[in-house]
């Protein structure tokens, strides 16, 4: 546990005192910091929380952005819904695959990117979307596809 | 075309999203008013006379739905329902990037009506810019004194929350999107009793959506005469459409209800990309049941839309051109459903993935004649036998097509491949 984990959990309880609230805020806040949610996290947050270890771990794999396993610095999420099917999505997807040379759903090996499908980003007006950390980007074509990859992104 | 905008104003002011320029453009005066002339119950009563209806999908009377809130003196809460996912559908995104102060106004005026003294904005996990945009706004409106003890004088007091979900399509049904803001799993509750009754931390509790909470300033600020000046006598007033697919200026264009889905897809949305014609349209969002060419006339409201078979929804307009194969489309909409199940009821949980697995056996040409009347039956069997409308919202692009487009399907088992050459499907596992 990091010393800091303590005083969050305090902010979110008092943003959120009521049932619980707070634990989603605080799943969010260490997971930003540490890239996904380890065993021993879910127990610590139980812990800052006094809720069951199986609890914390039930409602975190309920949630797709929670992540169990380590991700890429980089996640990009590449939108499979219908509208960004019509426009090419799941072109987009194959190229992104060649380059970083891993299927989707999967982790480039050095540990720097990884490549997720999206259901419906609620972005169909810029189909194929894709997000990078959650950043909208968008429309993608073949040509800016590559931005995906080393453009700039905000965490 | 020059156009006023009463909801997606950010189209003609820049940077709305920032208080001095929502406040330069008339922002708040409608809250001001609404504090000063008017007592909750009668601006409840406005709303009713308006006819507004819910946008978020179900287009239930909003000033109804206020109304069943009881006068037991139990603390009342306001949620905005903001966890926008539907396919097709992304208006609430915009309204909250680009003009989140009037979400806030909006929000203060519907506490106010209602009687709630906290109010939430469940904001869906993946607008992550989004919910950074509402906190800020949120913030300079406490600066303001639109928010917190004493709202502008008027003993009124409010306190607005942002809560970030984590990635959940259920948690868009407002049962699942409360336990999700309690800190649970989204998992729908059984109705009744409905959140009016009890609904967040079990208190009285309106679940509105985040367009429909935007409809309140201009409202309040022009009245219900003004309100019902545009649609029909039971669809009146303002609709924002979000159009998507093959047309060549997809968007949000916010319409009187009642306009034409023509006139919404040749002029708003400039026509079907590269000159072909539309096979197919999603009115209002993945769960509708599909409309074909020959209804391109139907005006866009609730009734006329029912009367031809499908439902406005949510807006979420898909415009599918006529070199798509429907078989496709019903297969990448039931992999939509098939992940988004919470898994709670088995029909909707086995269902939607057992008619994912058949459709992409039939667009990958392994399918037989008796998959037709597989789907058949598994649609029997997953309609009206779930907790919530998810499993039911599953069948009605599928169903509809297998309708309007028997032969197609047919054609699938018949010649075992795609006759439109697989244009949209590359994903399958088959």
């Amino acid at each position: 546990m990091k010393p800091e984990w303590e005083l969050w959990a305090q902010e979110a309880k008092a943003e959120f005192p009521k049932a619980n609230s707070a634990l989603l805020p605080l799943l969010h806040r260490i997971q930003s910091e540490e890239h996904y949610l380890s065993e021993d996290t879910i127990r610590d947050v139980a812990v800052l929380l006094k809720l069951p270890v199986p609890y914390v771990e039930s409602v975190a794999s309920f949630y797709s952005l929670y992540y169990k396993n380590p991700v890429g610095k980089r996640i990009i999420h590449v939108c499979v819904g219908l509208s960004c099917a019509l426009n090419g999505s799941d072109e987009l997807m194959h190229h992104l695959e060649g380059k970083l040379g891993i299927q989707e759903g999967q982790t480039t090996p050095d540990g720097e990117v990884s490549l997720l499908e999206a259901e419906c980003l609620a972005a169909c007006n810029l189909a194929p979307v894709a997000q990078v950390n959650l950043r909208f980007v968008g429309p993608v074509t073949e040509d800016t596809a590559d931005q995906l990859l080393t453009g700039e992104v905000k965490s | 075309m020059t156009q006023t905008f009463y909801l997606l104003r950010n189209k003609a002011v820049p940077d709305i999203d920032r208080i001095e320029v929502y406040e330069a453009n008339q922002g708040y005066q409608a809250l001001r008013k609404a504090l000063k002339e008017y007592e909750p119950k009668a601006l409840v009563e406005m709303v009713k006379a308006s006819g507004l209806r819910g946008r978020g999908g179900a287009g239930f009377p909003t000033g109804m739905k206020w109304s069943f809130l009881p006068d037991d003196g139990r603390p009342r809460y306001l949620v905005v329902n903001s966890d926008e996912a539907e396919p097709g559908t992304f208006k609430d995104r915009e309204l909250i990037e680009k003009n989140p102060h009037l979400l806030i106004e909006g929000m203060i005026i519907s506490s106010y009506a209602t009687g709630a003294r906290e109010a939430y904005i469940y904001c869906r996990g993946e607008f992550l810019f989004g919910s950074e945009q509402l906190k800020r706004a949120v913030a300079e409106a406490y600066q303001r004194g639109y928010l917190g003890e004493n709202i502008l004088d008027s003993g009124f007091s409010l306190d607005i929350k942002v809560y970030r979900g984590a990635g959940a399509y259920i948690c868009g049904e407002e049962s699942a999107l409360l336990e999700s803001l309690e800190g649970k799993r989204g998992n729908p509750r059984l109705k009744p009793p409905f959140p009016a009754v009890a609904g967040l931390y079990g208190m009285p509790t309106v679940v509105n959506n985040v367009e429909t909470i935007c409809n309140l300033p201009p409202l309040v600020e022009n009245g219900p005469e003004w309100y019902r000046s545009m649609g029909t006598e039971k669809s009146p007033g303002l609709k924002i459409m979000s159009v998507s697919g093959h047309v060549n200026r997809p968007g949000n264009y916010e319409i009187p209800l009642a306009t034409p889905l023509r006139t919404l897809i040749e002029e708003y949305a400039g026509g079907v990309k590269g000159g072909r014609q539309v096979k197919a349209v999603i009115p209002g969002g993945s769960s509708v049941p599909v409309m074909t060419r020959d209804q391109l006339d139907t005006p866009l409201d609730y009734e006329s839309i029912l009367a031809a078979g499908s439902m406005l929804g949510s807006g979420g307009c898909i415009v599918i051109d006529d070199q798509t194969c429907m078989v496709a489309v019903s297969a990448r909409l039931l992999k939509f459903y098939r992940e988004e199940s919470c898994g709670k009821c088995t029909p909707c949980r086995e269902g939607t993935f057992w008619m994912t697995d058949v459709l992409e056996r039939m667009e990958a040409g392994e399918g037989t004649q008796r998959d037709l009347d597989l789907i058949r039956d598994m649609a029997d069997n997953i309609a009206g036998k779930c907790f919530c409308p998810l499993g039911d919202a599953a069948l009605g692009v599928v169903v509809s097509a297998m309708k309007y487009f028997p032969d197609e399907f047919e054609a699938h088992v018949t010649e075992h491949t795609c006759p439109m050459g697989a244009r949209l499907y590359d994903t399958v596992n088959h």
